[in-house]
């Protein structure tokens, strides 16, 4: 099962929030088959009594008090947003 | 010669004695970024009206204090510097000239005092072994430049060979210090993972990702770790582990030590004069009355395979912030917003950035999850292991950096999997999480440097360092310097 169809890129382009044209759905379905097949050697270990490391160190969760406090202001939280009005960050409509 | 050939201590003596100011140093800075990166590109962005400001401030002061005072340094632009434009050579943040904090390792640069001359040039979004992706200008290797610096850091390492700055910071999620350190003939460290802070470091695969330094000697490498290592409460992946005066573990000796050579890093694939290089290097350490053995790392082989899939499913999830609505470049072909989001992505991202969030994504999918990023979880724990077996018996294991010397630019971009190839002895290290340095230690015939990798246990950099640098003044390779770095 190495091959990725054109409809399974759209599909994880879709839930990755990118779209490609039509050539660009082929090209990417070819490369990202190339690559899962090459990835599929792993397939060769028998991991069944492994288990995955999400972290190489040994590290708990790291807890602490969930206090508020002042970092930036609100002109400053506006300076890089691409539009605003009115102190507030504006974005297309959401609702059609 | 350049100011840039003497070492960061050697220069505070100067300082300190009055031979030199630090309006000296940064203005040699800028001389040599003037003269050479319009060849080199190493630079995205230039603060040069604030670093002269801040290097006559300097020289003003009384108290003269910090151990990198007024020594001129890069950034990697996925490093994030308050009011400073980082846009970790991606057109999505093209705009974003006014980030709101520094990363932790810039406030603790700033505390000691040296001069950020700019931010440096990357593949976009550290997604690149070559420079090649970058969103602007690519960097050129120094040595020749026909040839790529490497990658991520390319920039970074490049800036340094040319004598662009004495010191720069780069960040290394499978190589992306080490490997451009060797092909530009530089010192490059990736600390242990949770060695240095990652707060404000643009993130790309958390799980992997460690900021180091990149300078020309084995001792400014250590004297700059030092300052940005340790733990950081606003990173929660930081250990809480004592940092060590580095700079101390350089005595010269390492009678006695115990080096592995992995079979699986001097084998098919790795060129006959890296493999040279590397055995020469041996014979160094031999003779300053270490001992070596081969062994293996078994699961080396699988290593590639388990970084793409890891690596890209962490960057599919990191990058899911760039939407076009706090910062960064928002499309302006948007009729609503779920078509803001994806026109803004797809415009503002480069192809290997697209390439690695679909991968990301197609391997997070619901039924794929456990076939592909769960079984590479569980191979990453199989590659830990061959380290930890290793490094219980030895105390550095040492190989190549990197498979061959800088290649052609232009010469693997055409397939995805032929430019991956070229981190297969750097990955692994970050799979494990142990820390790796990567030395000169040797040219090609056609004078391109090649370096050596050395490879420690667990917040041991000091041995680390300690091996890198007795090889080092043992030979000859650090001193050599590329035409466009000053060399006559």
């Amino acid at each position: 099962m190495a091959e990725i169809s054109k409809e399974q890129v759209k599909h994880v382009a879709n839930l990755a929030r990118l779209e490609f044209d039509d050539e660009a759905v082929e090209q990417m379905a070819n490369e990202l088959s190339a690559i899962i097949e090459y990835a599929e050697q792993l397939n060769e270990l028998d991991t069944d009594n492994v288990k995955p490391t999400t972290h190489v160190l040994d590290l708990k969760n790291v807890m602490r008090k969930d206090e508020p406090k002042k970092w930036i202001t609100q002109e400053d939280a506006l300076k890089n947003a691409p539009d605003q009005k009115d102190g507030q960050i504006r974005v297309p409509s959401i609702l059609e | 010669m350049s100011l840039f050939d003497y070492t960061i201590k050697e220069l505070e003596a100067k300082l300190h004695n009055q031979e030199i100011t630090v309006e000296d140093l940064v203005k040699e800075s800028y001389q040599q970024i003037k003269e050479v990166d319009g060849d080199v590109h190493a630079f995205l962005t230039l603060d040069e009206e604030k670093a002269l400001e801040k290097a006559r401030e300097l020289d003003k002061r009384e108290n003269k204090s910090g151990v990198l005072f007024g020594i001129p340094a890069g950034i990697k632009d996925n490093i994030v510097t308050k009011g400073l434009r980082t846009t970790c050579a991606s057109q999505f943040l093209d705009n974003f000239t006014d980030p709101l904090y520094n990363a932790t390792v810039v406030d603790k640069l700033d505390a000691e005092n040296p001069v950020a001359v700019g931010k440096l040039n990357m593949d976009e979004f550290a997604m690149g072994s070559s420079n090649e992706n970058s969103g602007y200008e690519p960097t050129r290797n120094p040595w020749n430049t026909d040839h790529v610096p490497g990658g991520s850091s390319g920039g970074s390492a490049a800036a340094v060979a040319a004598g662009e700055v004495l010191f720069s910071l780069g960040s290394d999620t499978g190589g992306s210090i080490r490997q451009p350190a060797a092909f530009c003939g530089v010192v490059g460290m990736k600390p242990t993972y949770g060695r240095v802070s990652r707060f404000g470091l643009v993130a790309f695969a958390s799980s992997l990702d460690q900021i180091g330094p990149l300078t020309r000697t084995v001792e400014d490498n250590a004297r700059v770790l030092e300052v940005i290592a340790g733990h950081d409460k606003m990173d929660s992946t930081s250990a809480d582990v004592e940092v060590p005066a580095y700079t101390e573990a350089l005595t010269g000796d390492v009678k006695g030590l115990k080096i592995a050579v992995p079979k699986e890093y001097l084998a098919e694939g790795v060129s006959e004069e890296v493999k040279n290089a590397v055995l020469e290097a041996l014979k160094v350490y031999e003779s300053l009355g270490a001992t070596w053995e081969e062994v293996s790392l078994p699961h080396s082989k699988y290593a590639l395979s388990t970084y793409y899939l890891l690596s890209s499913s962490e960057a599919s999830a990191n990058l899911a912030r760039f939407d076009g609505v706090r910062y960064g470049v928002r499309s302006d072909n948007a009729e609503n917003m779920l078509d803001m989001f994806v026109k803004s992505r797809s415009e503002g991202f480069g192809d290997e950035v697209k390439r690695r969030i679909m991968l990301g994504t197609f391997a997070l999918s619901s039924g794929y999850y456990d076939a592909y990023y769960k079984k590479a979880q569980k191979v990453r724990t199989l590659i830990k292991n061959d380290f930890d077996k290793i490094l219980e018996e030895y105390d550095v294991i040492v190989g190549p950096t990197t498979p061959t010397p800088a290649f052609k630019v232009g010469e693997k971009t055409s397939d995805p999997l032929t430019m991956y190839v070229n981190d297969i002895l750097t990955i692994p290290v970050n799979l494990a999480g142990v820390p790796g340095i990567s030395i000169p230690c040797g040219f090609s015939e056609d004078g391109l440097p090649i370096g050596l990798q050395v490879i420690g246990n667990y917040f041991d950099e000091s041995t680390v360092y300690r091996a890198a640098h007795a090889f080092e003044q043992a030979t000859e390779h650090h001193t050599k310097r590329p035409q466009l770095g000053g060399a006559k």
